[in-house]
């Protein structure tokens, strides 16, 4: 059984095979992971907001999805990946709540996953998969020997993409 | 603003708990007379958690729970979180509509009752904190997930990541006299909040 390295709520890890990365309970936060093909050097994120520039208090880079995506990135190819192999899954980005307006506040799920697909092109780098919107919560695996990400709902199954 | 909530000191601490404890004492009295069961609730905690441990409060990330979710808006801003487990959910529609229902899931109707608390509890709530603190506090409609803790955790640290990387928590957790009901209720103010809270009781 590989070992499991879990990734918290604004947080971010890289490992190497056949190590498997988790995070539990994403809502509106977004699950992102990065899989080099070929050294099959993996990472995730679970970025909570969309947007570093927005906010003044940014010292965490894993708080958002661009800086967040930017930091993985950089971790990724400083253990040795090639930028060239990379590609992307994500998952998440709910809405948890439903109130009857749709401030920008409430929809921070879409935002996030916006945010998460700008930064991911701006990177070129290529989203192969997605399980995304809705509005329930998702636990995330990531395979590193194969680059499949397993998704964990309660009531809405479970899917591997 | 440079208030920092890692700055608290001691006595601001204290203020806090005594606003958790004087707001759940209220919220606990209406829930028992609806149920008409006595209701203990503990000493209210104040926690300042990192986001990735908030989780860890209640039980775990993946873990089961109902949360009823309230937002805050006037002279504080901030929201509300009242998380109860799935089986405490059950029992407490159950105390609620006199029924005797082992279905673990819960229909509309349940769900109403739910939310139905959850507006009473914070209602109360909030009117003991506005008289504490002289601030005219309004709060949205309830809002209710069935989902695991920590994605329903993730909207109201959400909106609290956008000032800080610890999110300030004041809980009190109540339990149904047979130890059967347990809750968290969750204040958590937003970013500047907390000063204009603790400014209004005289401790900033």
């Amino acid at each position: 059984m590989a070992e499991v390295v879990k990734v918290g709520m604004a947080d971010l890890n890289t490992v190497y095979a056949p190590t498997i990365l988790t995070t539990l309970g994403l809502g509106s936060c977004v699950g992102i992971c990065l899989y080099d093909r070929k050294s099959k050097i993996s990472g995730m994120a679970h970025i909570m907001l969309p947007d570093s520039k927005q906010i003044k208090n940014n010292s965490n880079p894993a708080k958002f999805a661009d800086t967040g995506i930017e930091k993985l990135l950089n971790d990724m190819i400083k253990k040795g990946a090639q930028k060239s192999g990379i590609v992307s899954k994500i998952a998440g980005g709910a809405q948890m709540f439903n109130f009857g307006d749709t401030s920008d506040i409430m929809r921070i799920g879409t935002r996030n996953i916006n945010a998460t697909k700008e930064t991911l092109k701006k990177l070129n780098i290529s989203l192969i998969a997605e399980d995304t919107g809705g509005t329930y919560g998702r636990t995330i695996e990531l395979y590193s020997e194969t680059g499949k990400l397993l998704i964990k709902t309660i009531g809405f199954g479970i899917k591997q993409i | 603003m440079s208030f920092k909530v890692d700055d608290l000191n001691v006595m601001q601490i204290d203020v806090l708990k005594e606003i958790g404890n004087i707001g759940a004492g209220n919220a606990v009295t209406a829930l028992s007379k609806m149920v008409s069961k006595k209701i203990d609730m503990k000493v209210p905690k104040v926690n300042i958690v990192e986001f990735k441990d908030v989780a860890d409060l209640i039980g775990g990330a993946e873990v089961l729970v109902s949360g009823i979710y309230f937002q805050l808006f006037g002279d504080m801003t901030g929201s509300i979180m009242f998380i109860i487990d799935k089986t405490s959910s059950k029992l407490l529609t159950n105390l609620l509509m006199g029924k005797n229902d082992f279905n673990p899931e819960l229909d509309e109707m349940e769900r109403s009752a739910l939310k139905e608390v959850g507006n009473i509890l914070a209602g109360s709530y909030l009117s003991s904190l506005s008289s504490l603190t002289g601030l005219k506090i309004n709060v949205s409609v309830p809002s209710l997930a069935i989902d695991m803790a920590g994605a329903i955790m993730s909207v109201p640290i959400a909106l609290f990541g956008q000032v800080g990387d610890h999110v300030l928590l004041i809980e009190t957790e109540f339990i149904e006299g047979s130890n059967l009901v347990k809750g968290n209720f969750f204040l958590i103010p937003d970013g500047g909040s907390f000063e204009i809270l603790l400014n209004s009781l005289g401790v900033v």
